[in-house]
């Protein structure tokens, strides 16, 4: 290559018409990497955690909090309001944790399932509003940290995640649809804490996982091959966001065809 | 470097001039080496009638070549494959490196295909390039048929290789299903639990015949193995033979070209198979490999591990089948619930049996539509010259409805998907396809019709007054025109030779009678040709090019 660029620099008047031979497959590289680029934008918005505040959690801060930002809707005293929002009583700290440390809660506007936005409070604020949860009535309690270690059995896990939650979230944790436009969300990325919380309170149209459907080891478990599958990625190159087929098949139809057509094109321009 | 070749095809006169340098060492042993093969095969004969075939040189005529090459390298990375895949659902206890599968209990199968991906060295790589290949050659198949279906190349006397192409089709999509069937895991499990339930939904016989698939009640223990069978012995025996079959058709019809200068209906105007198309055609092999083997080791293709082994409980959410039987799988998808009712003590699924009735319906139209329009166009020629999708609006239309057809089917085989990623209901989403299955086919044929005569009628206005300038000039006496400028004769050409068709006339046969079918026949032809833009003759030309 260096040397028929220094052996024609004279003539570059009549290359001007031509392609550089390598402008296919660079090409190729851009339409590559721009794909890839893409799904890592997508799939790279990482959960930042919240600036932690050096302030006690307490219940009374937690009473605070409530009745300035949930109330509205829950009731000043977590009671419920009929048609707005549940009663609290009984829910638990897990549930506030889940729900206000995944930035579901204090819900924005009502659509098929509460979404998840930026988390708005310290992680104290959450601490002191589960307490106060947590003290109006018993309820599931923030999981043990040694559940949370993801230093279990991956190959129990990856089985129990396959019969408990593959059909709502899919066999590789990528998400799906549920009726309504409510879906089961992807898994990637959630903290263990979160998905431990996940299973025991069962967050809207999600089951709930109680300890004898799932012991805590078992629940453990899947935390580690959800983890796994976080750590490492697939073996086989970039993932194309685990859709399986459709996304394989999209893919061979734009680029594989795609880059395979150019070079037709470009072969019959030549010969011409 | 272009060559003319006519049909039917003369005899070579010209001879080379014997050269008089004296022959190298290496050029006296391929002399001889050539000689011999020749003395014993007489293969000279039939190299030479093979190098002297002519390729025009339009890009869509290489899309065929894509799905050969396509399928060189599936032989190919498939053959290595064998020699490490067991092909039994004996159970056995994962031992290999994966860590969230070690200690299960598998099929032998899924744990050798385990083993190729992770403990055989460039085993992955390999399970990828065939996967991958195998997509692509769907696709290129797929375009290829659009190809040569658009410019009505399947016209007499093509109309059997047109057939032949479309058994390799359906030979394709057989060998991709049964393939993705092999590693015997959880999405391919459920792949074939949805093809158990289309069996045995239909009437009387459907479970039987789900029994003798399976050996037994879904899923047995023998499937894999005779997919295995069918997979790298029947099918790929059937379609080499197809393929041989269609390559030589090919070669005895000769190409279709697009109309130009100097190209017409006796002859193909491109470059001889030897040396130039054949080197060409060397080196695309390579890129299309070349292609295949990058995508291959930057992008995963089927991850098996994730999806764990076949177990009939479990059901993923998102489960797809390849992209080759989405149309199918949509269309499940698409019907209503509870269409079901039970008449002398059995249930008829009308839920699968319209499936199973339509599909079929549809894949028949499409083989056979040679025939079709051969019959209701009355036409008998030989074509060689490839049509502009424009000249024939009514089969564009057709074509185009038919494509529409099919990707509202593929479409709703992702439903799930859009519904998730739009983040729409999925109900929306089921509906608003529900809805295009029956519009969006008569649409499409509407809009294409209508496209395609008024792109006929602007070639119409440009052979006959040429291309508007957007000079105006004033006249002597003051009144304005637009200068037109003229085509040159080749750019003419291209625009005004196609043919120009009739409808079928209703004719009495030999006894007098006008039968039903002949008045059927009428009627199609009638709708067929109704609107239509006659090509411009010379005489027109003439007599506009007095005008200007
Ligand atoms: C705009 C009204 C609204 C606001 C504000 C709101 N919530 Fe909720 N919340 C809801 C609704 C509606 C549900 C039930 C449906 C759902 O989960 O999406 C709910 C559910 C919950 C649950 C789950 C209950 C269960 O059954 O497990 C918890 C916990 C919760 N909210 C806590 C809070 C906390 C803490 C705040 C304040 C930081 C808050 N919410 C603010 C409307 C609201
Ligand atoms: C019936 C379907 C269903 C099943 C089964 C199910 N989930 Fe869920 N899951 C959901 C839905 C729906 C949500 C979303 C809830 C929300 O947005 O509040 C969810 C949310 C979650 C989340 C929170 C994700 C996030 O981004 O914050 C986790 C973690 C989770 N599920 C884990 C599990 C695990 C582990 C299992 C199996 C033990 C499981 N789920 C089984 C439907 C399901």
């Amino acid at each position: 290559m260096a040397k028929n660029t220094t052996a024609r620099t004279s003539g570059t008047a009549n290359r001007r018409g031509r392609r550089h031979p390598l402008a296919t497959v660079a090409l190729l590289v851009i339409g590559l990497l721009s794909t890839g680029g893409a799904y890592a934008l997508f799939t790279g918005t990482a959960s930042a955690a919240p600036a932690t505040v050096h302030t006690q959690a307490s219940t009374e801060e937690g009473k605070k909090l409530f009745a300035a930002n949930c109330a509205t809707c829950h009731g000043l005293s977590a009671q419920g309001v009929a048609g707005v929002a549940p009663s609290l009583y009984g829910v638990g700290a897990a549930s506030v944790d889940f729900q206000v440390g995944t930035g579901r809660m204090p819900l924005a506007n009502q659509g098929p399932q509460a979404e998840q936005k930026p988390v708005q409070f310290t992680n104290e604020q959450i601490a002191s509003l589960a307490q106060y949860v947590a003290s109006l009535a018993p309820g599931p309690g923030i999981p043990s940290s040694k559940y949370l270690q993801a230093n279990g059995n991956s190959s129990t896990g990856a089985e129990l995640f396959r019969i408990n939650c593959a059909m709502c979230h899919n066999v590789a944790g990528a998400g799906g649809a549920l009726t309504e436009g409510k879906f089961a969300p992807a898994l990637s990325g959630v903290l263990p804490q979160h998905i431990y919380e996940a299973m025991v309170t069962g967050p809207q149209n999600m089951p709930v996982f109680n300890d004898k459907n799932l012991t805590p080891t078992q629940k453990a478990d899947i935390i580690t091959y959800l983890k796994y599958l976080d750590k490492n990625p697939s073996p086989g190159g970039f993932d194309l966001g685990n859709l399986g087929p459709v996304a394989e098949g999209l893919f061979i139809w734009i680029f594989g065809l795609g880059a395979v057509v150019g070079v037709t094109i470009w072969i019959a321009a030549k010969a011409n | 470097m272009t060559v003319t070749e006519t049909k039917p095809p003369v005899a070579p006169t010209a001879t080379e001039p014997a050269s008089t340098v004296p022959p190298s060492r290496g050029s006296r042993f391929t002399g001889a080496a050539a000689n011999y093969i020749d003395e014993r095969t007489s293969i000279s004969g039939l190299v030479k009638e093979l190098g002297r075939k002519i390729f025009p040189d339009h890009w869509s005529f290489m899309l065929g070549e894509v799905a050969l090459y396509s399928f060189v390298v599936i032989l190919l990375s498939g053959t290595f494959l064998t020699f490490f895949f067991q092909p039994s659902m004996a159970s056995v206890n994962y031992a290999g490196s994966y860590p969230p599968l070690k200690g299960l209990d598998m099929s032998a199968a899924y744990s050798s295909t385990l083993n190729i991906s992770f403990d055989i060295r460039g085993g992955l790589l390999f399970r990828q390039i065939h996967h991958w290949a195998a997509l692509l050659f769907i696709a290129a198949i797929g375009l290829h048929m659009l190809r040569v279906y658009f410019t009505g190349a399947f016209r007499k006397p093509r109309e059997l290789n047109w057939v032949i192409g479309f058994v390799l089709f359906v030979l394709a999509m057989a060998e991709g299903f049964t393939g993705y069937s092999l590693p015997d895991d959880l999405l391919s499990g459920n792949g074939l639990r949805i093809i158990d339930g289309l069996i045995k939904g239909i009437p009387v016989v459907g479970t039987w015949i789900s029994y003798l698939l399976f050996g037994g009640e879904f899923p047995g223990t023998k499937v894999v193995a005779l997919f295995y069978s069918v997979h790298i012995l029947l099918l790929p025996a059937i379609l080499v033979a197809a393929l041989g079959l269609h390559l030589l058709l090919m070669v005895v019809n000769k190409h279709t070209q697009f109309a130009g200068p100097g190209r017409t209906n006796e002859n193909v105007v491109g470059v001889p198979i030897l040396p130039t198309f054949a080197a060409k055609a060397g080196g695309f092999f390579f890129v299309v490999f070349g292609v295949i083997v990058l995508i291959a080791s930057l992008f995963t293709i089927n991850p098996i591990w994730t999806y764990g082994p076949y177990d009939p409980s479990p059901v993923s959410a998102g489960t797809q089948p390849d992209w080759y039987i989405g149309f199918a799988d949509g269309m499940l998808r698409l019907i209503p619930p509870g269409w079901e009712i039970v008449w002398l003590n059995h249930t008829w699924s009308f839920n699968i049996i319209i499936v199973i009735l339509v599909l079929p319906l549809f894949l028949g139209l499409v083989a056979f539509y040679p025939f079709i329009e051969g019959w209701i166009t009355g036409d008998k020629r030989e074509h060689h010259i490839a049509e502009r999708p424009r000249n024939a609006p009514t089969r564009t239309a057709i074509g185009a409805a038919g494509v529409t057809f099919y990707a509202v089917l593929w479409a709703a085989a992702s439903s799930d998907l859009m519904a998730t990623h739009f983040q729409i209901t999925i109900e929306g989403v089921i509906h608003v396809l529900q809805a295009l299955f029956f519009l969006g086919p008569i649409i499409a044929f509407f809009v294409t019709k209508r496209i395609c005569l008024g792109l006929q009628k602007k070639d119409h206005e440009i052979a006959l007054h040429g291309f508007e300038s957007g000079r105006i000039v004033r006249l002597p006496g003051g009144e304005y025109i637009e200068v037109h400028e003229q085509l040159d004769d080749y750019e003419r050409w291209r625009l005004v030779s196609y043919n120009e068709y009739k409808p079928v006339m209703l004719r009495p046969d030999s006894k007098g009678r006008i039968t039903a079918g002949e008045r059927a026949r009428a009627a199609l032809s009638r709708w067929f040709f109704e609107d239509r833009i006659s090509p411009v003759t010379t005489t027109d030309i003439e007599r506009s090019a007095g005008h200007h």
